[in-house]
């Protein structure tokens, strides 16, 4: 049985490539150095320098970090998958800037942790969708999406009228953001807990929509 | 290869667990993971469902696990990590022993990469429903979670890199060069991109913000594809289509280049997720060369497995595997071409953000990766388990058929959906203005995600036919007494 079917019967000795290579395939060790070696270029060249670029690591003017209320709503748009159906990132684009407004900066997104800029619009982009529609509206969208765009479809998120955002670990992820870097002073840490007290989480999430790309008019 | 039963064996000679192949996990991943393609394939159906019924996103009945936004991250989790990954885990503890005829390096330790990446599973598939995730596609899994596959991925490394350090065959087997670099990329963008601080045991925020935190995301997502669904299963390429057409790998050199080419390259291709983003420029260029660069690399693989088919190119007319095989790499070959063509920035700017995207995900994921672990699973399991063969041969030949035709139906009808989105939304009318409202575009959506759905359907049915064949084979094979073991061949002394 043909389990030899390996390198070793399809080498061409002939070959210069076949006999330089030879060295590599027949060390494992060299072949893990030579395989870390080759996968770390790219990354050292296209991640490190945007730690280093102003455009990238300094926020707009006007920028705020996320309140505790607004920060909570965020939470809430990650765990209920938003970003699956809406980006929020605005290209440069005619069609699009005159549909969402002005097209997205690097320094809107600097207290982001994740990003959120999404990859498929099932939905519209939300980058700027702070300011455009009441509270009341959305309000009334997240229960029942079908209420106001007839063609949507959008799953409707009637619990989070219901349900009340845990405020009791609200200072502790404020706290982790300000370890991270976000300007926090430590009374708004150590207040974060009272800011969203009898807050739903609908109320939260809109309160994160409704500042969503408010920074860049 | 002689099949003789355990128990003889060990009455034979007590230390006799070294001189066979240690293909128990091998027997296990290969079962799970078609369980875990029912499964992913599943949710995929169902959330295909959801979106031309959203009243099936339960919410409103008071199950909102049951929501678009929780299943979406479980189909993909469930599918690439689930189902390839056992694939994967399968296959290359089956191919590392074979090509290096030697018993896997340290058992225990594959017994824990089993048992631990089922918990991950587990895991996963519990979490994400709860809305317990990072926000990031394809890591969304929380950080402990992150922390358990780590200890997985290292002992995977020990156990793979181990049997090749004890190797009896002096050359390493190219489908090993492959396995290998999937193993060390995997690793290192997992452990990167999963960087985060913990608020509490179910919670954490990212170490990177913003613009790097999506350059990483996307030198993750993209590797993702480049390292778990391409280098991985071509590795898998590398062993199972020579077995199965019984010729040797059509050219050597070839191998040398696209393997060494390909992961330098692909690396490189991450930003052409983030084209027109806030990602600046010159990364993105970067970005975009390279993925129209990785065309090379990606083909000469494609050449290299379809051409070994030289000389026996009869053997598709009456071996449905090698067709399984084969077509995976043509569905390859397809969007590997098509992947650096949406790269162009000016494509892109059509493409992205639409459905078109979801197409060329499935060609890839359905055609390629789907089709070629079901080609080695049909390989696999009748020898794992003592069988000449599956217990029913005609139905591999409908299940080829079914998954082609649900492939196609499925990446057909979201290629008319993307573009139809992309030129809708870009779309001016004579005064200027917008043409089309966004509504617009998703009301001329419904028919193709119509056919989408009948399409995914067609491929997950293909999935259960093959679900019952391999229980008919397994309860066959464990009818007809104790499960193989496979001698390891002896070794006439390696040469230089």
């Amino acid at each position: 049985m043909a389990d030899t079917n390996n390198s070793s019967a399809n080498t061409k000795p002939g070959s210069r490539i076949g006999r330089s290579h030879e060295k590599i395939e027949t060390n494992s060790f060299l072949m893990i150095v030579l395989i870390l070696a080759v996968i770390s270029v790219a990354g050292l060249v296209e991640i490190v320098p945007l730690f280093f670029k102003k455009s990238t690591t300094q926020p707009v003017e006007g920028l705020q970090p996320y309140t505790a209320l607004q920060l909570a709503g965020r939470d809430i748009y990650i765990r209920e998958g938003c970003f699956t159906c809406h980006s929020q990132m605005i290209r440069p684009f005619h069609a699009e800037t005159m549909r969402y407004g002005h097209f997205s900066l690097a320094g809107e997104f600097v207290y982001d942790r994740p990003f959120q800029w999404g990859s498929k619009r099932t939905g519209p982009d939300l980058h700027r969708i702070g300011g455009r529609f009441s509270d009341e509206w959305h309000r009334q969208h997240l229960k029942d999406p079908r209420s106001l765009r007839p063609y949507s479809n959008m799953p409707a998120y009637p619990w989070l009228a219901d349900r009340m955002v845990d405020a009791e670990s609200m200072p502790r992820r404020l706290r982790v953001l300000q370890i991270l870097g976000a300007p926090y002073t430590d009374e708004e840490v150590a207040g974060a807990a009272q800011a969203v007290e009898g807050k739903t989480e609908m109320d939260a999430l809109i309160a994160y929509l409704q500042i969503l790309g408010t920074a860049v008019r | 290869m002689s099949a003789i039963t355990a128990d003889a064996l060990s009455r034979a000679h007590p230390d006799a667990q070294a001189g066979i192949y240690n293909d128990k996990v091998v027997r296990q991943f290969s079962v799970m993971a078609v369980v875990w393609g029912v499964v992913g394939m599943l949710v995929g159906v169902i959330i295909a469902a959801q979106m031309i019924w959203p009243a099936l996103n339960l919410g409103q009945f008071g199950l909102e696990w049951f929501s678009f936004g929780r299943l979406r991250p479980l189909h993909t989790n469930a599918v690439i990590f689930a189902f390839g990954g056992c694939v994967l885990f399968a296959t290359s503890y089956y191919v590392v022993q074979r090509t290096c005829q030697t018993r896997l390096f340290l058992g225990p330790l594959a017994a824990l990469t089993f048992w631990g990446w089922q918990l991950v599973i587990v895991l996963a598939a519990i979490t994400l429903p709860l809305g317990l995730t990072t926000g990031k596609e394809y890591a969304e899994l929380i950080w402990p979670i992150d922390v358990l596959i780590t200890i997985v991925w290292i002992s995977y490394a020990v156990v793979f890199f181990g049997t090749l350090a004890t190797r009896k065959i002096n050359h390493i087997y190219v489908a090993n060069w492959f396995f290998g670099a999937f193993i060390l990329a995997v690793a290192l963008l997992h452990v990167v991109n999963s960087a985060a601080i913990p608020t509490s045991f179910l919670h954490a925020y990212s170490a990177w913000a913003g613009v790097q935190s999506a350059m990483i995301q996307w030198w993750y997502g993209h590797n993702a594809v480049g390292f778990f669904l391409t280098a991985g299963f071509l590795g898998i390429m590398y062993y199972f289509i020579p077995k199965q057409a019984e010729r040797p790998i059509y050219s050597y050199r070839l191998s040398i280049v696209h393997f060494w080419a390909l992961i330098f390259t692909y690396m490189w291709a991450g930003p052409h997720h983030l084209h027109y983003t806030a990602l600046p420029d010159w990364t993105q260029s970067i970005g975009m060369v390279f993925s129209l660069i990785l065309l090379a690399p990606s083909w000469g693989g494609m050449i290299n497995g379809i051409m070994t088919l030289s000389g026996a190119w009869h053997k598709l007319r009456d071996d449905p595997i090698l067709r399984f095989l084969i077509v995976s790499l043509s569905f390859y070959g397809m969007s590997t071409f098509e992947g650096p063509m949406m790269s162009i920035k000016t494509v892109n700017a059509l493409s992205h953000y639409t459905d078109w995207t979801i197409g060329h995900v499935h060609s890839g994921a359905l055609g390629w990766v789907g089709l070629i672990s079901m080609g080695a699973l049909y390989f696999l399991i009748p020898r794992l388990f003592g069988q000449k063969k599956m217990y029913s041969v005609p139905a591999i030949e409908l299940h080829f058929w079914i998954a082609c035709v649900g492939i196609v139906l499925y990446i057909a009808a979201m290629w008319i959906a993307g573009v139809t989105q992309g030129l809708m939304w870009r779309a001016l009318a004579d005064d200027g203005t917008l043409a089309y409202t966004f509504s617009e575009s998703v009301r001329a959506t419904y028919p193709f995600y119509a056919i989408r759905l009948v399409g995914g359907t067609m491929y997950f049915a293909g999935m259960c036919i093959m679900a019952w064949n391999v229980w008919m084979t397994v309860s066959m094979g464990l009818k007809a007494g104790p499960v193989p073991q496979i001698r390891i061949p002896a070794v006439a002394p390696a040469h230089a």
